[in-house]
């Protein structure tokens, strides 16, 4: 058994407990981060890839907004190409009710500092002459875009790593209490001390805050994926729907990702499946939206475990119960594009106790008396 | 209570010997076959209207073809065999059994099945070497299908490569049917097989030494080596050459226009991955296969395994193996049980055992191809991931395991989900790591098992 | 230029035309498509990821190297798939 003391343990390995790992040893923090798999392979590593700030809660519209200026620069804070490409992202409507609903969306967003173009018909058809009759209007974000999710964790973590954080994979986290002194972590292979106290557990982020009497409702997601061979590039922007039942985009490879509706997960043994009924129904809903893919053949499918609250935005901030601790988990299917950022705002809450960005929607004391309904129908779009 | 409903997948030799044994039994099992007819890879029926005499298509094997395509007609009226059906997707049902996801002729079409015999054969394995990406390489497995179920050879001068006895049978094949054959060369050495040829005294004629020096009479003038150290292929659009070194160093060169080459032979386990049965490391083969017992059962209690799908063994292997699950299976329904055939299936299986290992003997893993597979070379032929770049991956970028390596190269995320690759970039990765091959792992299998139309068949 | 692919037993059933990149082709009943375009061609299609040319691998339907473009748009894996009448082949690899 390995012993290591450090300043700040994380639990979790997706790419904002990287990220954060990252920050920390910037600020000089010694840092230890347990991951129960590998790094950037759970729901950072394996969904749909989009980069997006138009379509999220707006709540979420001042973190995504700094997240954008984050991935501008992040193929070379990494040294690898994380596939990033501003291809705008653009929300179609499929009703004047869907156009409606972009149109109001477009009007807040713009108090976010977010420019959002609404598209009638015409104009909509004049750039993507593609789209199928069942497309009435659409919103282009064209700051938004797409990134290859799987290279994104794991170059965080190798990055942490250079940097001198204590990276261990493959050790699942039995248990975390504060002893009155300091935190005390106890996983597979190695046991951490530690002053401060990072819980990046995802779909376990709710077992971890539990550990410490608090009450975080997290149901276990897994986002459906599916990705066809490569085709001629025909789908130039990443392409969402209102309502969330589909979204698609096209690689620079030429493989066009859908995703929309739910695999099956369990948060027990960690593993989630793609479900063949919603691979078929995503499928039938992208050639709803582009005919000319009803030749392209699926070559895989895959899901991957996230977690979800009730409320579908996540918890980020300071624990309401044991000092030193800090929470950020249950993005709901929507962290890819926060990932970077998040890891900058846990280091600020680490070392300054606060955070430039605010985080008010996001606290954990939320859920204390949470007695509202659960949201199981919500947008997961990545 | 109504008759449990016992799925088949695959229909060559294992698939149809446990659909013989069940509907014996009463049941009437489901045949789902990739395969326009049952009969599998092996003993390849030719579609209709090319049909040509046994003994013409399948060489000493031609009554063991002939009794199995008699068996699949005779068992016609007492099977659902479902032919051109891919099962493409295995999903667990509750309380038991699974969801079949099939692509038929018929279009999509989803199969509840309490109990699954997954029969679902092998592949050629495939290692790169210079120019085995241009048109005209083959598979050695290939080479023998072209022949098999069209009549053709896969070109007019004809280099065969391999390390197994595939590459015997393949030469004797095609120099019987009028090709052109201009090399035979086998990667492992002669003395191997020499040394095994006592142990294979017993097995079918193809895979006596004895063979090995028959060929080169049908074949005289035509170099037929063992012991070949390494092979490359010349041409810029296409075959021109085949380049070899020779047991001794020696370089030599002949012109031709095609290639049969692979190295042995690889199970098709993605359906026993989908299905959740657990995955052990054969190191007499050096790959991962679902775990099965003596009489065929899988690690999953309603799942059975028979034949190369799960173990490399050969035609008659596979056809034991194939009775013998479907009696396993029987038992496991609670059916009264046949001792006496069942000790006599297990004697046979043990037998074969013995063989099987030492033809592994006679055939050794070629490790000096794949330590001499250069930097520039495609590896993974769907998507264009060199070795290179495997190897700085493992190196620079810390992939330690196969599915790691995948998601940050896409080595076998491409159409072929890494059948043809997995084997090589594993082997590849866990040199360079310098640690064993099973250290590396496998990867994943994922649905569909192969591609499917997005949209729905009308 | 001629095919890659030697027909050793005559077949003597009924002639299916189609076409290879517009140019007449004929092939025979239980000829596979695959094999019906490599006795004309040297190869099935352009490799996407590179400068190369392929013409299918394992002829089991494994590898997946051999899937072929129609000009109605469809795509076909050429290995498993029997030859039809007037069936319009896409390459896109000029001739020669």
């Amino acid at each position: 058994m390995e012993h290591l003391t450090v300043d700040v343990a994380i639990i979790g390995g997706g790419t904002a407990a990287c990220a954060a790992a990252v920050a920390l040893r910037e600020a000089g923090l010694t840092v230890a981060l347990l991951e129960k798999r590998l790094c950037g392979a759970g729901a950072s590593g394996v969904n749909f890839g989009g980069v997006r700030q138009q379509g999220r809660d707006l709540a979420e519209l001042p973190l995504s907004r700094r997240a954008r200026l984050l991935w501008d620069g992040l193929s070379a804070k990494l040294a690898e190409d994380v596939g990033f490409e501003a291809t705008g992202h653009i929300k179609l409507a499929r009703s004047d009710a869907d156009m409606a609903l972009l149109e109001a969306y477009a009007r807040d967003a713009a108090g976010h500092g977010l420019d959002l173009q609404l598209m009638g018909p015409n104009a909509l058809r004049a750039e993507m002459p593609w789209l199928g009759p069942a497309v009435v209007g659409a919103s282009l974000s064209p700051t938004d875009g797409q990134a290859n999710p799987r290279v994104v964790g794991p170059a965080f973590a190798r990055l942490a790593r250079r940097l001198g954080a204590e990276i261990r994979e493959h050790a699942p986290v039995r248990h975390a209490a504060h002893d009155g002194t300091g935190f005390a972590v106890e996983a597979e292979g190695v046991s951490v001390r530690s002053r401060t106290l990072v819980n990046a557990a995802g779909a376990y982020g709710g077992a971890v805050a539990g550990w410490f009497g608090e009450a975080a409702p997290v149901a276990p997601l897994a986002p459906n994926m599916v990705v066809t061979e490569p085709l001629p590039h025909l789908v130039t922007r990443s392409i969402g729907v209102v309502g969330g039942d589909v979204y698609v985009r096209q690689t620079r490879r030429g493989n066009v990702v859908l995703g929309g509706g739910r695999g099956t997960a369990d948060s027990v043994d960690g593993l989630a499946r793609p479900v063949t009924a919603t691979s078929l129904g995503a499928g039938a809903r992208t050639l709803a939206l582009i005919p000319d893919l009803a030749h392209a053949h699926v070559i895989r499918s895959w899901s991957g475990l996230d977690g979800e609250m009730p409320d579908h935005i996540p918890v980020i901030g300071p624990s309401a119960t044991t000092p030193g601790l800090v929470h950020a988990f249950g993005f709901s299917g929507h962290g890819f594009q926060l990932g970077p950022v998040v890891g900058e705002i846990l280091a600020e809450l680490v070392t300054q106790g606060r955070s430039a960005s605010p985080l008010h929607p996001f606290r954990i004391e939320r859920f204390a008396e949470w007695r509202g309904p659960y949201r199981s129908d919500g947008e997961i779009e990545h | 209570m109504a008759e449990p409903v016992v799925a088949i997948v695959g229909g060559g030799p294992a698939g149809l010997r446990a659909a013989q044994v069940l509907a014996e039994a009463g049941l009437r099992p489901l045949l789902l076959d990739e395969g326009h007819r049952a009969g599998g890879q092996i003993y390849r029926r030719p579609p209709a209207g090319a049909e040509r005499p046994a003994t013409e298509l399948y060489g000493f094997e031609a009554g063991r073809a002939r009794a199995l395509h008699d068996l699949a007609d005779a068992l016609a009226p007492r099977i659902d065999h479902r032919p051109g059906t891919m099962v493409w997707g295995i999903a667990p049902r509750e309380p038991v059994g699974f969801d079949l996801d099939c692509l038929g002729p018929a279009g999509h079409g989803r199969i509840p099945v309490d109990r699954l015999i997954l029969a679902t054969g092998a592949m050629d394995r495939t290692l790169p070497f210079p120019g085995w990406t241009l048109p005209g390489v083959f598979t050695l497995g290939a080479a023998q299908i072209a022949l098999k179920a069209q009549g053709m050879a896969i070109g007019r001068r004809v280099a065969l490569v391999g390390a197994g006895p595939l590459l015997p049978l393949v030469a004797h094949q095609y120099a019987k049917a009028g090709a052109t054959i201009v090399a035979v060369l086998d990667v492992t050495p002669l003395g191997a097989k020499v040394a095994a040829a006592p142990r294979l005294a017993a097995m079918p004629a193809t895979l006596a030494k004895g063979v090995w020096y028959t060929l080169r009479g049908a074949l005289r003038g035509v170099p037929v080596r063992a012991g070949v150290r390494a092979v490359a292929v010349e041409g810029d659009r296409q075959v021109e050459a085949l380049a070899w070194e020779d047991s001794r160093g020696r370089r030599h060169r002949v012109p031709c226009d095609a290639v049969g080459a692979s190295f042995g032979l690889r199970s098709e386990a993605q359906a026993a991955d989908l299905a959740g049965c657990r995955f052990v490391f054969d190191p007499l083969t050096r790959q991962w296969q679902p775990e099965r017992s003596a009489e065929g059962r899988s690690s999953h209690a309603h799942v059975y395994l028979a034949g190369d799908g799960s173990g490399i063994g050969g035609a008659d292997v596979a056809e034991l193996q194939g009775a013998r699950t479907a009696l396993a299976l029987l038992a496991d329904l609670g059916r009264p049980r046949d001792a006496a055939r069942e000790a006599r299936l297990d004697r046979r299986l043990d037998r074969q055992a013995g063989f099987r290992a030492a033809l592994e003997a006679a055939y050794p893993y070629p490790h000096h191809l794949v330590e001499g597979i250069a930097d520039d070379e495609i590896v993974c032929r769907c998507e264009g991931i060199t070795a290179g770049a495997i190897r700085r991956t493992a190196t620079e970028r810390d992939a330690r395991e196969m599915n790691r390596l995948k998601a940050l190269t896409r080595t076998g995320m491409g159409r072929c989900q890494g059948r043809v690759c997995g084997h090589a970039a594993a082997e590849i990765l866990a040199l360079t790591l310098t640690v064993p091959v099973e250290a590396v792992g496998r990867l994943r299998g994922q649905a569909p098992i192969k591609p499917i139309p997005l949209r729905e068949p009308a | 230029m001629s095919g890659l692919f030697r027909r050793l037993a005559p077949r003597t059933g009924a002639v299916i035309p189609f076409t290879i990149d517009g140019a007449p082709a004929e092939a025979r009943a239980g000829d596979l498509l695959l094999a019906a375009i490599l006795l004309h061609r040297r190869s099935l299609r352009r490799f996407e990821f590179g400068s190369g040319e392929r013409a299918g691998y394992c002829l089991m339907g494994a590898c997946q190297d051999c899937w072929v473009a129609l000009a109605d748009g469809r795509r076909v894996r050429a290995c498993t798939t029997p030859v039809e009448p007037g069936m319009p082949v896409v390459t896109g690899v000029a001739d020669g």
